[in-house]
């Protein structure tokens, strides 16, 4: 998104005097509270992004330099050694491969449930419609760890989905936030449209492909960016689930290195930040690769339903 | 809801045309319509999505109640044991369990750092980033950065970070508290809170900006023509404005405070020193998967979340968002 800077003194400067030190006083461009909001925005930019760069700082020493000076790159203390010392301990690619498959099944059941029911809410009459809605809702809103003991026996000991890629996927297919965004979608979309199309005789499959599914597209991209923070930074689901280590996502992965065998590696911090950059790496770049289908009301939408 | 009247008598005389249901009389079709509705089609659409809601939300949420009453262990799958109930012993085992009782009280503390440091810090960012014309969508990448990053990677940095000659130490010298942040039985918790604080930032900056639009530039044109200054503004016309956004946010806040597990487990590993900086989802863990007692996890859980849902009453009953 290109913002659009302010177009400095332009249609402004025709202003009576008197006309101008009003639009100054709405705006609140006095030069004063404009440098005060600049100040509190970096400030807190910075704030907000010093620990990930420490974070790759940290992840190339060879020995942790935690002073001051050490948050400066020193050429005779860089290393990619940190990669190579984590690789060795927990494979990242598995880790990175199931991290993946777990976030592309949440994804995938997220969006086919989102596109399906969100349109049947939207745009069908049907005996049930409001109590599914209400369901959505209530999933929403009922807390997770309420549920994870019960899941966990249902899961892990009655159904025997331990260490498999489908027990942790299941507890997250039912997120309603896509339902309630794809719903949103669809209530814009003027209803003659369906209709018309039943009208020249398409059936409601038809409908649903030919009609309903191109025109949800855009808000697609957005559902799925949305969808994939969550199972990619997932923590304690997996965690539970998993206890073999080839299947465990790589944020459960690393976190055992982190609470368990840290000790033992040459430069233990250089070895997790190199973790932590790899884990960052892939939700941080799509993150600011698609930074405008991050959009307030996308969001707003989602969680207030 | 009511179905617009003019479309339904337009689908109604002519459903035979529809190629993919050769088979749809006249009479037994209506009939199905009365059971059905019109379009009984939405239906086979969220059948699925309705079977998974029940398998793994309707079903668990029955049973974590039915668990809380019982004398409930894990045994072989299949296997038939006699499971009783056993009423409110197992609520009683955990409110006379100083451990637990500790872990709620830290969550409390969590609770009133975090929770107003959210609102405050959100909201003054989210107006100062409104009405910012340069580097906004640098602004708002670098605001939301730590909210998409998984609280596992971030971890690694703050344990470096707030360490005992970790760089936090180092730059404020003698003023370093002494056992370090994260094993001061004092500091645990409170840097926890503000780790949170910090990672969810970022989300709640982006629902005060939606809220900031639906502020009207009249209100803020009147303030200034009534003399207000910018500060007055803030509060007579943002604060009141953003309103429903503020319940918004402290209900999310505390479901997040109370959901509390990655950080204790690695910040601190596992709710240390001493247990000052455990929480109750630690706890079930613990007690529930670790110690095998999932009754007493389960009564932990139901204990939380009637918790959570007093306080998101009294919230509700301050912050007076009726309209949200």
């Amino acid at each position: 998104m290109s913002t659009n800077t302010a177009p400095a003194p332009g249609p402004d400067a025709a202003l009576t005097d008197t006309g101008r030190i009003r639009v100054h006083k709405v705006d609140g461009m006095s030069r004063g509270q404009n440098i005060l909001r600049y100040v509190v925005l970096f400030l807190g930019a910075l704030l907000f992004l010093f620990p990930f760069y420490y974070m790759v700082i940290g992840s190339l020493q060879t020995k942790p330099d935690s002073t001051v000076a050490g948050a400066f790159p020193n050429p005779g203390n860089l290393t990619l050694e940190n990669y190579a010392d984590i690789n060795g301990r927990i494979n990242l690619l598995q880790g990175l491969v199931n991290s993946g498959i777990f976030a592309g099944g949440v994804i995938l059941c997220t969006v086919v449930f989102g596109v399906l029911v969100g349109y049947a809410l939207a745009q069908l009459q049907w005996r049930g419609r409001g109590v599914t809605f209400a369901l959505a809702l209530l999933v929403q809103v009922v807390p997770f760890q309420l549920l994870m003991i019960p899941l966990y026996v249902m899961i892990a000991r009655d159904y025997g989905l331990a260490d498999n890629y489908l027990g942790m996927i299941l507890p997250f297919a039912i997120n309603s936030t896509a339902v309630i965004i794809f719903r949103q979608y669809f209530l814009q979309i003027p209803k003659e449209l369906f209709d018309a199309a039943r009208i020249d005789g398409a059936g409601e499959l038809r409908i649903l492909r030919r009609i309903a599914l191109p025109l949800v597209r855009p808000a697609l991209l957005t559902v799925v960016l949305l969808t994939f923070i969550g199972p990619w930074n997932e923590f304690l689901w997996p965690f539970l689930i998993t206890k073999e280590a080839s299947l465990q996502p790589l944020a459960v992965s690393l976190a055992n290195y982190l609470s368990n065998v840290a000790a033992t590696a040459a430069n233990p911090f250089g070895a997790i930040l190199a973790g932590a950059c790899v884990l960052a790496a892939p939700a941080v770049v799509l993150f600011i690769l698609f930074q405008r289908h991050f959009v307030s009301s996308n969001i707003g939408s989602g969680v207030k339903g | 809801m009511s179905a617009p009247t003019v479309s339904s008598e337009n689908v109604a005389p002519n459903p035979a045309a529809t190629p993919s249901r050769p088979g749809g009389g006249g009479p037994r079709r209506n009939r199905r319509r009365q059971w059905l509705g019109k379009n009984p089609f939405g239906l086979v659409l969220s059948a699925p999505y309705l079977i998974f809601v029940l398998l793994v939300f309707a079903y668990p949420l029955v049973f974590a109640f039915y668990m809380s009453f019982h004398d409930y262990f894990f045994a072989a799958p299949g296997a038939v044991v006699d499971r009783p109930f056993v009423g409110l012993a197992n609520f009683q085992e955990v409110l006379s369990d100083p451990a637990i009782i500790r872990s709620f009280g830290n969550v409390g503390i969590f609770l009133l750092i975090n929770v107003p440091l959210t609102v405050v810090l959100s909201l003054v960012l989210a107006t100062a980033l409104n009405k910012a014309l340069r580097f906004r969508t640098f602004l708002r990448v670098a605001f939301y950065v730590p909210y998409v990053t998984a609280s596992v990677a971030v971890v690694g940095v703050w344990i470096f970070l707030f360490s005992g000659n970790g760089l936090v130490n180092q730059i404020l010298g003698p003023l370093a508290p002494d056992p370090a942040w994260l094993i001061n039985e004092q500091w645990a918790m409170p840097t926890i809170a503000i780790f949170v604080t910090w990672k969810g930032l970022g989300f709640f900056i982006l629902l005060y900006l939606a809220a900031l639009q639906n502020v009207s530039d009249e209100l803020y044109e009147a303030a200034a023509t009534d003399g207000a200054g910018k500060v007055r503004m803030f509060f007579s016309v943002t604060v009141p404005g953003v309103r429903p956004a503020t319940v918004l946010v402290l209900l999310l806040a505390t479901v997040t405070g109370a959901n509390l597990f990655t950080e204790p487990y690695l910040l601190t590993g596992g709710g240390g020193p001493n247990g000052a900086s455990s929480s109750p989802v630690l706890m079930m863990y613990q007690r529930g998967i670790e110690q095998g007692a999932p009754d007493i996890a389960a009564a932990i859980g139901v204990i939380l979340v009637i918790g959570v849902l007093i306080l998101a009453f009294i919230q509700r009953k301050l912050a007076g968002g009726d309209d949200s």
